[in-house]
C-alpha cells in the first residue's frame, strides 16, 4: 500500500531531483540507498538518511535551524521581486507557484544570526526554487548582504547551492555574476572574513563567481560541484566520465576546497574559523 | 534582420578575429605567452600594444582563421589557463598603470574533464575578480560571439563596446533551449527571445556602445567560400532584384574588407575617446565608476 502510493509520487519527486525534503506526505525516498524512510525522522536527522548515511537536500529554514543560534536569526527587511527582463509570459506564473509550494520567496534567504555566539552575516541557498538559480534576486540579495557585513565589519558565510545562472532571465542573470564579484572585491578591501559552503549541487554561474571567492571553501561530503554540467561534457568530449567526477572529493583532491565537513560538524566548524580568523 | 540571423553572421568562421581587430587598431603589438604555472593556452591572446604614445595590455579570446589554427586555439574556447594568463596580465597592467582593452569572442569556457579538473570555475571567477579590482580604465569589447562565463569572464569593462552584428548571452540558444524547453532544435525561437542582440543589450543597458558595421549581404557572406569572391555574389545575387532593389542593395553593400577597415578605425576612435575622458579621472574613482555600473545591473521592484 505504502510503496503504491510512492510510486505514484515519484514523478513529482524526480522533479524536485529526488532529493528535496519538501513536506508533501509522510514519506521519502533516498536517492542513494532506496530506503523509504518516515519524514520526521529525517528532519530530526539533519536530512540525512539513517539508513546509508546519504545527505538530502536541505530546506533554507532547516539549515538556518542547524547553523545559527536560536532565536538569533533576524532576516534582512529587505523583499524583492524580479522585473522578469526578457519578458516571457509563464515566468511570473512559474514563481508564483513555487512561491506556494515552497515557502520561500526566492532561491536565497539572507539576514543576520548568530554561530555559537560569533555574530554573523548568513546567505543560504535553496535548491526547491528552481534549482537555486541566481537571477536578479538572488544576485541583488547576495550583493546587498556583502555591503551589509561591510557597513557591520561582519564575517559572512554563504550556503550555496545552485544549478548556475538563471536562464529565465537571460543576461541580466549573467549580469549578477560580476555584480556579486565585483561586491567580494570590496569585501576583500575592507579585509573581511568570507566562508562559503557548497553543498550539492554547486554549478555554472555561481561556481564561477562568488562560490570560489571565498577565503575558506567548505563543502558538504559527496556533493556535486563544477562548471559544467555532466552532460554538456560528455556531449562535447564523447566519452563517459571518470568515477568521482565533480564530487566534493574530487575537488578536494584537485586543490579548490579547503575542507569537507559533515553536516553535524559545519556549525562548530564554522565558529572555530570564525574564531581562528579573528584579528 | 532578425536575432537569429545576427547569431549566425557573430559565428561566420569567416568574421573577423581579435588578432585582425588588434593589428589594424594598434601601431604595434607584441605577444606574451603563458600563465607561468601550467601553459600557454591559445585560446586566449594577451600582449602589450601601442596607439600613438598611449600603451596598453590587450587580452583577447581568439577563433582559429584555419581550421589548423582552430584546433591549436581549441575553437576559441578557453580552458582555466587562458584566465590565468589573463589574470598575470591584468596584475602586469595595474603595475605599470596601462589601460587594459579585452576583446571577446567566444562560444564559452571549454567543457572538459581536464577544464574541470583544473577549476574552470574558479578561474573564471578569479579573473572577474582581478579585472574588478583594477585601477586602471577597462574596455570590454564584444566582436563575435559573447557567450556565458567565458565571455563574462573578460567583460567587466569601465566601457562595454559591441559591434552591431555580436551577440553576448547566458548561452548559446541552443543551450538555452535545451534547458528551458529541452529542446535545442528551438534555438531560432531562443534567440529572438534572450535578447542577445547589440540593440536589445544597449537598452538593458548590459553595454554601452554599438558599434555600426556596414551592411553587406548576409546571404553572401553565409555562401561564400573566401573572401575574393564576395563582390562577385553580391553582383550576381543582384541580378534577380528589381532595378530598384538592386540599385539600393548596391549603394549598403560593400565588401567585408572594406566593412572590417571601417569598424576597426571606429573601435579606435572609441578606445582613445574612451581613454581621454578616463585620464581625468583618478584610479579610486574608475575603479568606484566601474562597481556601481555592474553594482546597479538588474533592475528589481520592491515587495
Amino acid at each position: 500500500m505504502i510503496v503504491d502510493k510512492i510510486k505514484k509520487r515519484e514523478p513529482t519527486a524526480k522533479r524536485m531531483q529526488n532529493k528535496v525534503d519538501i513536506p508533501v506526505g509522510k514519506w521519502v525516498k533516498c536517492d542513494k540507498c532506496k530506503e523509504i524512510i518516515y519524514k520526521e525522522t529525517l528532519r530530526e536527522n539533519l536530512s540525512i538518511c539513517p539508513n546509508c548515511g546519504g545527505y538530502f537536500r536541505m530546506h533554507i529554514n532547516k539549515r538556518l535551524e542547524s547553523i545559527i543560534d536560536e532565536g538569533t536569526y533576524k532576516k534582512f527587511d529587505f523583499n524583492i521581486d524580479t522585473t522578469n527582463p526578457l519578458n516571457l509570459d509563464d515566468y511570473p506564473k512559474k514563481l508564483k507557484s513555487l512561491r506556494e509550494k515552497t515557502g520561500i520567496q526566492e532561491a536565497v534567504s539572507s539576514g543576520i544570526g548568530k554561530i555559537n555566539g560569533e555574530e554573523v552575516v548568513i546567505c543560504v541557498m535553496d535548491s526547491g526554487f528552481l534549482m537555486g538559480s541566481m537571477g536578479i534576486v538572488v544576485g541583488e540579495k547576495i550583493t546587498y548582504s556583502i555591503e551589509k557585513a561591510i557597513e557591520l565589519k561582519l564575517p559572512i558565510i554563504i550556503f550555496c547551492v545552485s544549478g548556475g545562472a538563471r536562464m529565465q532571465e537571460g543576461i541580466i542573470s549573467l549580469m549578477q555574476m560580476a555584480k556579486t564579484t565585483s561586491a567580494i572585491e570590496k569585501l576583500n578591501e575592507a579585509g573581511l572574513l568570507y566562508i562559503s559552503v557548497l553543498t550539492d549541487p554547486t554549478y555554472g554561474g555561481v561556481t564561477a563567481s562568488f562560490a570560489s571567492l571565498a577565503d575558506i571553501i567548505l563543502a558538504e561530503p559527496g556533493a556535486m560541484i563544477g562548471f559544467a554540467g555532466q552532460r554538456v561534457i560528455e556531449q562535447t568530449i564523447g566519452e563517459e566520465l571518470p568515477e568521482g567526477f565533480q564530487t566534493a572529493e574530487f575537488l578536494l583532491e584537485h586543490g579548490f576546497i579547503d575542507k569537507i565537513v559533515e553536516r553535524k560538524d559545519l556549525k562548530n566548524t564554522l565558529a572555530k574559523l570564525i574564531e581562528l580568523n579573528r584579528n | 534582420m532578425d536575432a537569429w540571423d545576427r547569431v549566425e553572421i557573430a559565428r561566420n568562421p569567416k568574421r573577423k578575429t581579435s588578432l585582425d581587430y588588434i593589428e589594424k587598431i594598434f601601431d604595434e603589438f607584441i605577444e606574451l605567452h603563458g600563465d607561468r604555472q601550467f601553459k600557454d593556452d591559445k585560446a586566449i591572446v594577451c600582449g602589450l600594444a601601442r596607439i600613438g604614445k598611449q600603451n596598453f595590455t590587450v587580452i583577447a579570446e581568439q577563433k582559429g582563421r584555419t581550421t589548423k589554427e582552430n584546433i591549436e586555439r581549441n575553437f576559441g574556447m578557453p580552458n582555466p589557463e587562458s584566465y590565468r594568463k589573463g589574470i598575470r596580465f591584468m596584475k602586469q597592467a595595474e603595475k605599470f598603470h596601462r589601460p587594459v582593452i579585452t576583446f571577446i569572442d567566444t562560444k564559452g569556457a571549454y567543457p572538459g574533464i581536464g577544464a574541470e579538473e583544473r577549476g574552470q570555475g574558479e578561474a573564471i571567477a578569479s579573473s572577474m575578480l582581478q579585472m574588478a579590482s583594477l585601477t586602471v580604465p577597462t574596455i570590454s569589447i564584444i566582436i563575435g560571439e559573447g557567450s556565458s562565463g567565458g565571455a563574462l569572464a573578460l567583460g567587466l569593462g569601465n566601457k562595454v563596446i559591441m559591434l552591431e552584428n555580436a551577440i553576448y548571452s547566458i548561452l548559446s540558444p541552443e543551450g538555452y533551449a535545451s534547458i528551458l524547453w529541452k529542446d535545442s532544435s528551438r534555438a531560432k525561437e531562443a534567440a529572438e527571445k534572450m535578447k542577445l542582440t547589440a540593440k536589445d543589450l544597449k537598452e538593458l543597458k548590459v553595454i554601452d556602445k554599438i558599434i555600426k558595421e556596414p551592411k553587406y549581404n548576409i546571404d553572401v557572406l553565409k555562401n561564400s567560400k573566401d573572401i575574393d569572391s564576395d563582390s562577385k555574389k553580391i553582383e550576381e545575387s543582384n541580378t534577380s532584384l528589381s532595378i530598384n532593389e538592386s540599385e539600393n542593395l548596391k549603394e549598403n553593400v560593400i565588401t567585408q574588407e572594406e566593412s572590417f577597415i571601417k569598424v576597426s578605425e571606429d573601435l579606435k576612435k572609441e578606445i582613445l575617446k574612451t581613454i581621454k575622458e578616463y585620464s581625468k579621472k583618478s584610479p579610486q574613482e574608475i575603479k568606484e565608476e566601474r562597481y556601481q555600473k555592474f553594482r546597479n545591473m538588474g533592475e528589481y521592484q520592491i515587495i
